[in-house]
């Protein structure tokens, strides 16, 4: 067995029992990377020589016989959009197509404190804005299971990269579904943390109330792992929560007997397609067996999910964004009359068409006299819809939902119809306006051969409870789907 | 319902769309993107207080302390025009 197609765990133990080196696994990503990359085009930018450097470092670390953390010299890959220090980071866009941060995020300051490989920087929709990261201004990142479709967005490199077994595991940011949904369109696993358990110092900011880092994995158990590195409080992030954070893996025990999972009906009807539906309710039948007491129940007011949403992103979107003004770094124009000529010349020729339609929506739902009708009044329904969470989860230990309405659909399909392409987040977004934590896995795939996502819901801060649930289902065997073929590949 | 695409473009320090038929598409999405959202007014909301944050904030304060900041030249690297050490711009002020 090539060591590109290994979990994290497993190759844990072999540079523990020194059966590998990091250089060796390092360079087994390096050549699939080659083999593979021209079918799928998950990164912007590869980085291979820091990252053969950073593996000499684990390698020594344990020939000196030093202790490893669990993913010491184990390479990856980073959404760009999370700032890595003389490296460029563009979020996909024109705009930022030569900026260099002179600093490095938490998360990745955090990799090479922990000697981890970072193998590139991955593809993206345009400053995270998209279901399909066909909004990227480089390139179309193609799904590994199928080349004439998209890996979900907007963290669709980070997700591709995974599943075609170019990267042990990937980070990527989640605002309305953006690690979960193209983790689902992938077969891989995909945890979007609760709100401020990971550090968002040095990730572009898109809508800071909704987004959150974190990891996409070949298993649950990589992922809980994955989950202990980045998780903790810094002082650079206001919003970061400073608790006790506990150790992960001691919740990968393989027993949900007693575990109470309700189902909303709502994301069982029309909208989400019938082989998602009955694959999900497969699922449900998997965990009755496991012992899980399973029901359905009304989730009030799903229809308003993406209509709150789209409100509160695209608003704060306006506000974070205002930042690119062509002054301080990033794109310029050429030609302008003078300073605010300057700004909207910079704005409209550096930014794609999805980020300005945002841009202008956020800044309608934000003017004068719309104010309340649309922003406030979002803002009330979150309110509403946390409270409708509570009340579930007291009922409930989780939430069980399909992760996406459908299996990957076709490149081109969705691109120029907003709102069919804001549809693709409808099971998805609500834990983010909630800040709760998701995490999608495999539970099946199509009569395509496509993947299809289950979403685990928890309450605030009960990741623990999300990885005892995945990891019953994943030891089971329930969440084993094929591996990619690259099918349909020369057709673009 | 008629957007003001002019308007809020201004608002937004962003060009007016260059085509009448780009002003057209972008006119059409946002009556579109505005139409599915004003579906929240079937909701009643009266007295429900605002949820601007997911997580509760609370002010986080440290001390006033002197910390190590960036080189101006490494700050400066980025900028698309710079003059003695500067950030440079268009005047925005008319000589007197």
């Amino acid at each position: 067995m090539e060591l590109y197609t290994k979990t994290a765990h497993e190759l844990h133990k072999m540079l523990v029992d020194k059966d590998v080196t990091s250089v060796e696994i390092t360079e087994s990503f390096i050549d699939r990377i080659n083999e593979v990359e021209p079918k799928v085009d998950a990164f912007i930018a590869t980085t291979f020589e820091t990252a053969l450097e950073t593996a000499s470092k684990a390698d020594e670390k344990i020939q000196k016989g030093e202790e490893i953390s669990a993913l010491e010299g184990l390479p990856m890959a980073l959404k760009d959009n999370m700032s890595t220090k003389g490296v460029a980071t563009t979020s996909a866009s024109k705009m930022l197509e030569n900026y260099v941060p002179p600093y490095d995020a938490t998360v990745v300051k955090i990799l090479k404190e922990n000697n981890i490989p970072i193998l590139g920087k991955t593809n993206m929709d345009e400053f995270a804005m998209g279901s399909s990261t066909e909004t990227s201004y480089f390139k179309k990142t193609k799904n590994p299971y199928d080349l004439q479709r998209i890996p979900g967005g907007s963290s669709g490199g980070s997700a591709a990269s995974v599943s075609a077994n170019e990267a042990v595991f990937a980070l990527g940011s989640d605002t309305g579904g953006s690690i979960r949904q193209p983790a689902s369109c992938c077969g891989v696993v995909g945890l979007k943390p609760t709100y401020g358990t990971v550090s968002r110092f040095g990730l572009f900011a898109f809508a800071s109330s909704l987004d959150q880092i974190g990891p996409f994995a070949k298993d649950v158990t990589d992922a809980a792992n994955i989950f202990n590195l980045i998780s903790g409080h810094d002082s650079f992030d206001s919003t970061s929560i400073n608790m006790e954070y506990p150790d992960y893996t001691s919740s990968l025990k393989a027993d949900v007997k007693g575990l109470k999972i309700g189902v909303p009906q709502e994301f069982l009807g029309d909208g989400i397609n019938v082989e998602v539906k009955n694959a999900i309710l497969k699922a449900c039948d998997n965990y009755k067996a496991l012992g899980a007491e399973v029901e359905t129940f009304s989730l009030p007011l799903t229809d308003y999910f993406i209509p709150i949403y789209y409100v509160i992103c695209c608003a704060e979107a306006s506000s974070n964004l205002a930042r690119y003004d062509g002054v301080k770094y990033g794109y310029r124009a050429d030609k302008f009359s003078d300073l605010t000529d300057l700004y909207k010349k910079t704005r409209s020729q550096g930014f794609g068409a999805e980020v300005k339609r945002r841009i202008m929506l956020g800044t309608y739902v934000l003017s004068s006299g719309y104010y309340d009708a649309y922003y406030k009044k979002a803002q009330q329904m979150r309110t509403i819809i946390r409270n409708n969470f509570a009340d579930a989860f007291k009922k409930y230990d989780l939430i069980l939902t399909p992760t996406a309405p459908t299996t990957a659909f076709k490149m081109g399909e969705k691109i120029d119809d907003p709102v069919q392409m804001y549809l693709a987040d409808i099971c998805t977004v609500v834990v983010n306006i909630a800040g709760l934590p998701g995490m999608s896995m495999p539970c099946g795939v199509d009569s395509e051969g496509l993947p299809i996502g289950m979403q685990l819901i928890g309450n605030s801060f009960a990741e623990p409870t999300i990885f005892r649930a995945g990891f019953a289902f994943e030891q089971a065997g329930f969440s084993k789907i094929p591996l990619p073929t690259f099918k349909n590949g020369g057709a673009n | 319902m008629e957007i003001n695409i002019e308007y809020i473009a201004n608002l937004a320090r962003l060009d007016n769309p260059s085509t009448t038929e780009e002003a057209n598409k972008l006119r059409k999405d946002m009556t579109e993107i505005i139409g599915m959202v004003d579906k929240m007014s079937e909701v009643d909301t009266t007295g429900v207080e605002p949820t601007n944050h997911a997580a509760p904030m609370q002010n986080v304060f440290r001390k006033d302390e002197l910390k190590p900041s960036f080189a101006r030249d490494e700050m400066l690297a980025n900028a698309p025009e710079s003059v003695a050490g500067c950030y440079s711009v268009p005047s925005a002020v008319e000589d007197a």
